[in-house]
């Protein structure tokens, strides 16, 4: 059905003057509806779970979800990251932490210890935490990460002052990270935070600059001092085991001239005794032979020979016996 | 109508949360809050007991009662590093803190007002406390807390020295925070404040001081590396004087081990020897005899010149066919 052409419409002039209060009048509540909707729902997290106050009072912590509230500041919803693992270091820095309370200041201040003995000894370490009850975290303690990095820091001194330099630097170190967070979770207990110290790790550990020179010196004359002890172990090796083997030898040297000396005497008398029996059937020819025999054999060999007649030793000085080989056959 | 009834509704609800607002206040779990009229505190304080949980929703007159709030929370007092001498006359700067609330917050609102004020009372009254504290107490007393520790020691390293050992301690640094604690709560309540604890949080040498300690530690790894070289040369020169002991031993044990073989043998020798030469007197004679003849045949040579005389038993032919035998 159209309308018929030409036909003048009066517009009412209450319409014309009513038509911008009324926009006046929804664009707000537009705007209120849609606040409404956005501040009544929120999100938590799977890491967090939220703490719900309303008008201020604690009314229930939310799981990781979506969830509703009333908006207009009844419902006040705060999320704390209660399964992230946190971390604090102390006496260094990384950068790249989520975490505001990571980091401290002045590491510099934060390394420097006395230890027990009243030496110095720079120490860098982290604490590993978690929010165990997201209620007494926001509700217990104004700062809780300020006062945890403090708790840390005054444990951490307690223990290390009570241990010696060489404790902190090589045999403790487990000792004192056990210790710190004993002490620190005591702390904690008192204080009722909501927190939990999960582990204290000491980083480095090392003696402070104008000294580190002189523990290395130490170091060094242990090696040194093996390395002595090394070097005579192997000179007593090279010669001890050697001398036993020539020991040895000498012994071995003997026993062999023993056997040859018995074995030979044995030898000897048989050889003996086999010509002494042939010697008592005719002593005296045999004599003879073996007289002649003898002469027979040594006398071609002899460089010189003198024979003299027994009346005429006297010229036995005159002979000039100084050379070896004097003039042949003199008396033949 | 309609359009009126909307706009009637609007307004409604804004004098409704107007009033809401002038009728009624909320409490935090964070804070505590107490009620003045004209500046004048009405009533008890409201969520200031630890014990009894008056957070949300509260009542009050509109426009002449103020609500004043006040953290319920721990708070922390971080006191500034402070040089200050111990006992002995060693300066150490010491950094302590505490943790504290306040617990009326009515006096607190009173006396103190806002926390910045509270934290320089604070200043003044701990770090006055420590002074005292630390001036009568040796250096060692702040360093050290449990009384009858025995440390582990490194054997290698500190064998023979009064290296690695703890000095000892009457009060420890616990007792010394504890009388920090003690002599400063009662000052801090008139305002209001409960003192929870004072801790040390840092302790170390002034600069000044720390070249001396620095010096001590240099001369203590000094004597510990001296005794280490020492020990080294030590064990050494044992070693080879073990070597020396060692070796005459096997050496003379050898020769004498030899000796007495050789000895045995040869004594054996001999024995066998006589027995068969001295068997009866032919035997004698014979043996005197064929050692001499083999003794000829091994000492005379090219180089001998032997003289012989006609009367000798090989020669004698030479004079006379038919000599008489000698």
């Amino acid at each position: 059905m159209q309308p018929p052409p030409f036909k003048t419409v009066d517009i009412p002039r209450s319409y014309q003057w009513n038509s911008l209060p009324k926009a006046l009048l929804y664009a707000p509540l537009a705007l209120v509806a849609i606040y409404c909707v956005v501040a009544s729902y929120y999100t938590v997290s799977p890491e967090s779970e939220a703490v719900v106050q309303r008008f201020g009072k604690f009314h229930t912590i939310a799981e990781p979800g979506l969830h509703f509230k009333i908006p207009f500041g009844v419902d006040t919803v705060t999320k704390v990251p209660i399964r992230r693992q946190l971390k604090l270091e102390f006496g260094f820095e990384t950068s790249g932490a989520t975490n505001p309370d990571q980091d401290s200041e002045s590491p510099e201040l934060e390394r420097s210890m006395v230890t027990g003995d009243l030496n110095a000894a720079e120490v860098e370490w982290i604490l590993q935490y978690s929010i165990v009850s997201p209620k007494e975290y926001l509700f217990s303690v104004r700062h809780p990460g300020p006062t945890l990095r403090d708790l840390t820091a005054s444990s951490m001194s307690e223990v290390v002052g009570d241990r010696t330099v060489d404790e902190v630097l090589t045999i403790g170190r487990t000792e004192i990270e056990a210790e710190a967070l004993k002490t620190l979770q005591q702390h904690l207990t008192n204080l009722n935070m909501g927190v939990r110290a999960e582990q204290i790790q000491l980083k480095n550990v090392h003696p402070p600059g104008p000294v580190q020179r002189s523990f290395d010196e130490v170091n060094r004359a242990q090696q040194e001092r093996e390395q002595m002890i090394n070097e005579a172990n192997g000179e007593y090796n090279r010669v001890i085991p050697k001398a036993r083997g020539l020991a040895d030898q000498r012994i071995s040297g003997a026993e062999g001239y023993a056997v040859q000396r018995v074995n030979e005497a044995e030898g000897d008398v048989v050889r003996f005794k086999e010509q002494l029996a042939q010697y008592e059937k005719a002593p005296a020819i045999t004599k003879q032979r073996l007289y002649l025999e003898t002469m027979n054999e040594v006398l071609p060999q002899l460089g010189g020979k003198v024979i003299l007649d027994e009346k005429a030793s006297q010229f036995l000085p005159l002979m000039n016996l100084s050379s070896p080989t004097p003039a042949p056959a003199v008396g033949r | 109508m309609k359009k009126f009834s909307l706009v009637l509704t609007i307004t409604s609800l804004v004098l409704a949360i107007i009033l809401f607002n002038a009728f009624t206040y909320t409490v935090d779990e964070t804070e505590q809050v107490f009620v003045t009229e004209f500046g004048k505190p009405v009533g008890e304080p409201i969520n200031a007991d630890p014990n009894k949980n008056e957070a949300g929703l509260h009542f009050k007159k509109p426009f002449i009662q103020t609500i004043n709030r006040i953290e319920k929370r721990i708070l922390e007092w971080d006191g500034p590093s402070t040089e200050m001498p111990t006992r002995d006359k060693l300066y150490i700067t010491v950094d302590n803190f505490a943790r504290w609330r306040i617990s009326d917050p009515k006096t607190y609102y009173e006396k103190i007002r806002d926390e910045r004020t509270a934290l320089s009372r604070l200043d003044d009254i701990i770090g006055s406390e420590t002074r005292n504290v630390i001036a009568s107490h040796d250096l060692i007393e702040v360093i050290r807390s449990e009384k009858d520790r025995t440390p582990q020691r490194d054997g290698t390293l500190t064998a023979n020295s009064n290296i690695g050992l703890l000095p000892s301690i009457k009060d420890g640094r616990q007792k010394l925070n504890e009388q920090i604690f003690k002599a400063a709560k009662p000052k801090v309540k008139d305002w209001g404040i409960e003192l929870l604890d004072v801790q040390f949080k840092r302790i170390n040498y002034k600069p000044g001081v720390i070249d001396k300690i620095y010096g001590r530690m240099i001369s203590e790894r000094q004597q510990i590396a001296d005794r280490f070289r020492s020990e080294g040369a030590g064990e050494a020169a044992k070693i080879i004087g073990r070597k020396e002991r060692d070796l005459l031993s096997i050496q003379s044990e050898a020769y004498r081990k030899e000796q007495e073989i050789r000895g045995k043998a040869d004594a054996q020798a001999t024995g066998i020897y006589s027995s068969a030469y001295d068997s009866n007197p032919a035997a004698a004679d014979f043996y005197q005899f064929t050692k001499t003849l083999e003794t000829y045949r091994n000492t005379l040579r090219k180089d001998t010149t032997a003289i012989f005389t006609t009367d000798s038993d090989l020669f004698r032919l030479l004079k006379r066919i038919d000599a008489p035998k000698q």
